[in-house]
């Protein structure tokens, strides 16, 4: 059984809620005790049918509201897989939480509701979810029953989608037409749309290949704390805990370290199933090598042969996130970057991107909240890091505002998958 | 007795449980790595002994580089205070103990009236003296976000201001697995390693790993009582009122609270094993079918965390 992380986005009237209570319920991880309190809930709440919605926001201020605020986290299995389902609220003030939930995905569901088709929450989502760098995309055109089954409908949408996708850099689209009020097409076939001839929405997230490629990249192994038992029967150890990040960890493999230099050889690995010959993301290993050398938490272990960049000036794609100030040049903060902390200067703020226009505004002095643009940073300490487009890991970061302890920024470094007209408008 | 002698260790086939075992050492070593203070919040049941466990892995060879606290409400089960001790002594632990009956007896906080009201609320200002009294900066605790949807909500890393309070509406965001840790003097943060596990994930992985744990959570004969469809524990605080009659009943416990608000559930199950094969046929929650500390409102859990429950 492997692991798979989903992230949707929508608002209830997408019928999202509806979607993930079925695949709730059909998976059957839905108990009939949690289904009854809904069902009472339901009742109680005015309406007469059963409001799925009330099993995800899980906080009295969204039940309240009918609207989810934050990021619910949902567990779903089949034979073959466990899903971790990140339930992301779409409105625009909440494009935080969504970025939350959002940025461990590996598959992004895009509700779409066929009467209205590809409407701006629907752009907004699946611009995210490519600025984050999620692989799979998967249009999930509800509400097929509202609109008669009808395939010119589903057609439509599913041909502007693909436009935006493919302006978006996003490669690995499928689209579905359902109905998750009925079911069709979400853990069974649709009997109601027999000129479907794919997959259920279920058979599909079985299918989607999981972290594909991260053995492929260069090794990248941030140290993350400094085992040294002082105890008498391990005198002299000392070994490196962390969590691989891409590439191959093997016994005898030859690393650099940065960004302090010196290369060494891994002696032995600790992974948390034992001592092992090889390791991959994401591994939680305990490294030894074979050289005295001088390493603490914030080290990066690379593969020689294909090294990170080490540099204290980075360009980034940033999303605000904080509701109190405004991003702005000169402003200092806390970056946090794999397991390194430093500080992080704004040396110039180049765009603000149009999530709806899919235009770059050059002429800019700050970000708000929930805005995403392009930043340069100067950073107190060597960076170890590579482009986000590459590696997940390694190129992100978050910004903290010192005075208030909060997270103000999630920072994603190099250029966006795909370039922002910069045109005005 | 050392730490490596932990074993067996998770197949490959579960692939899914060893990423899972990988994101929490991930988040116990960050922890490690930048808080001064921590402590391990231990109950002594199953989700505290897989959280010990995984902290164990997370910094061997060496000790546990902080104590394991447990909040005594002078309600436990008499069998997990036993697995408690056990514990600590196998492993040479620091332990450290806050008593709702010192509280009590010293009038820091106030008995209600009654043996059998469940001291789940009285736990909250007893944790926080605890945690004040420690000064601990970081706190781990084993709640899983598919226990309840109030925690569905909650982040792995949960700000706590002063008062130990949750503020659900101001949660920070928490990307990719960069954590932020910074906190003001007086604030600590609760931890939660296990955020993404299920119940079924923690019995597999005690399965696989063979983790101990108190002989309560599995089948054993015990004199229970039925109460609104629950089965409650005969003990000196629990007695049957009029109409509740006394069976003996072959029960294991799936969760384990407070001695008056814990239910048992009818079972077979003698072995982990066996355990997985209830949990994957039964159509009842965890925490729906064995505490009566959640029925009381739509929002029992989200209130309490708002206090400073954990």
């Amino acid at each position: 059984m492997d692991l798979l992380h989903i992230a949707t986005a929508g608002s209830v009237d997408d019928g999202k809620s509806t979607l993930i209570g079925r695949l709730l319920f059909d998976s059957k991880s839905l108990d009939d005790d949690v289904l009854a309190a809904v069902e009472e809930a339901s009742r109680r709440h005015h309406g007469d049918y059963v409001n799925l919605a009330l099993v995800t926001d899980g906080l009295r201020a969204e039940r309240e509201q009918g609207i989810t605020i934050d990021v619910a986290y949902r567990y779903f299995s089949t034979e073959t897989r466990k899903f971790i389902l990140a339930d992301t609220p779409g409105h625009v003030q909440y494009t935080r939480n969504m970025v939350t939930g959002a940025s461990t995905a590996e598959v992004a569901l895009v509700i779409v509701d066929a009467r209205n088709g590809v409407v701006e929450q629907s752009r907004r989502h699946a611009v995210i979810a490519s600025l984050l760098g999620i692989d799979h995309v998967i249009v999930c055109v509800n509400k097929m029953d509202m609109v008669g089954y009808d395939e010119g409908v589903y057609d439509a949408i599913r041909a502007e989608f693909a436009e935006l996708m493919a302006q978006i850099g996003v490669h690995d689209l499928a689209s579905i037409p359902m109905s998750a009020l009925h079911g069709d097409n979400v853990v069974e076939p649709s009997a109601n749309m027999p000129w479907y001839d794919g997959e259920p929405l279920l058979r599909l997230l079985e299918q989607v290949p999981v972290r594909q490629g991260l053995d492929d990249l260069p090794l990248r192994l941030p140290v993350q704390y400094v085992v040294r038992p002082h105890r008498a029967e391990h005198h002299d150890y000392r070994g490196y805990a962390g969590s691989i990040a891409s590439g191959v960890l093997r016994l005898g493999q030859r690393v650099r370290v940065l960004p302090a230099g010196g290369e060494s050889v891994i002696t032995a690995i600790e992974a948390p199933w034992g001592s092992v010959e090889e390791a991959s993301a994401p591994d939680a290993v305990t490294v030894r090598i074979a050289d005295d050398l001088d390493i603490n938490r914030g080290e990066m272990l690379c593969a020689v042969d294909d090294l990170p960049q080490t540099t204290q000036e980075i360009e980034a794609v940033v999303c605000w996130m904080d509701e109190r100030s405004k991003l702005g040049s000169g402003d200092v903060y806390r970056i946090k970057h794999t397991t390194r902390s430093a500080k992080a200067m704004v040396t110039a703020v180049n765009a603000r991107f149009s999530i709806a226009s899919l235009c770059g505004e050059p002429d800019v002095s700050s970000l708000d909240l929930n805005e995403i643009g392009q930043v340069s940073l100067k950073i107190s300490v060597p960076l170890v890091c590579d482009d986000y487009s590459r590696n997940r890991v390694s190129g992100s970061f978050i910004l903290i505002d010192e005075a208030t302890n909060a997270t103000v920024a999630a920072g994603m470094i190099g250029d966006p998958r795909f370039s922002f007209d910069r045109s005005e408008h | 007795m050392t730490t490596e002698t932990i074993s067996p260790h998770l197949r490959p086939e579960s692939k899914h449980l060893r990423d899972l075992e990988s994101e929490s050492l991930h988040i116990i070593r960050e922890v490690v790595a930048e808080f001064d203070r921590p402590g391990l919040l231990f109950s002594g049941g199953k989700d505290s002994a897989v959280l010990l466990h995984l902290a164990l892995k997370a910094v061997r060879p060496a000790r546990l580089p902080f104590p394991i606290v447990h909040i005594d409400t002078g309600h436990n089960f008499p069998e997990l205070l036993r697995f408690r001790d056990r514990t600590v002594e196998r492993l040479s632990l620091d332990l450290v103990v806050g008593s709702v009956d010192d509280a009590i007896a010293t009038g820091r906080i106030l008995a209600p009236a009654g043996a059998d009201i469940s001291r789940n609320r009285l736990q909250t200002p007893v944790l926080l003296e605890t945690i004040l009294k420690g000064r601990y900066t970081a706190v781990f605790g084993g709640a899983r976000r598919d226990e309840e949807r109030a925690r569905a909500k909650e982040r792995v890393y949960s700000l706590r201001d002063e008062f130990g309070q949750w503020n659900p509406r101001n949660q920070r965001p928490e990307v990719w697995n960069l954590y932020n840790g910074c906190i003001n003097p007086g604030q600590h943060m609760r931890v939660f390693p296990i955020s993404n596990w299920t119940e079924l994930d923690v019995w597999r992985y005690i399965a696989e790993e063979q983790i101990e744990l108190p002989e309560i959570y599995y089948a054993h004969e015990r004199r229970v009582f039925e109460r609104d469809g629950m089965l409650m524990t005969l003990s000196p605080l629990m007695q049957p009122r009029p109409g509740e009659t006394v069976i003996t009943r072959a029960v294991r416990y799936r969760t384990v609270g407070d001695m008056t608000s814990t239910a048992a559930v009818a079972s077979e199950a003698r072995t982990p094993e066996d355990v997985i094969s209830e949990t994957l046929t039964t159509r009842i929650s965890e925490r729906g079918e064995t505490r009566a500390d959640d029925r009381s409102t739509d929002a029992a859990m989200e209130d309490r965390k708002r206090e400073g429950y954990f």
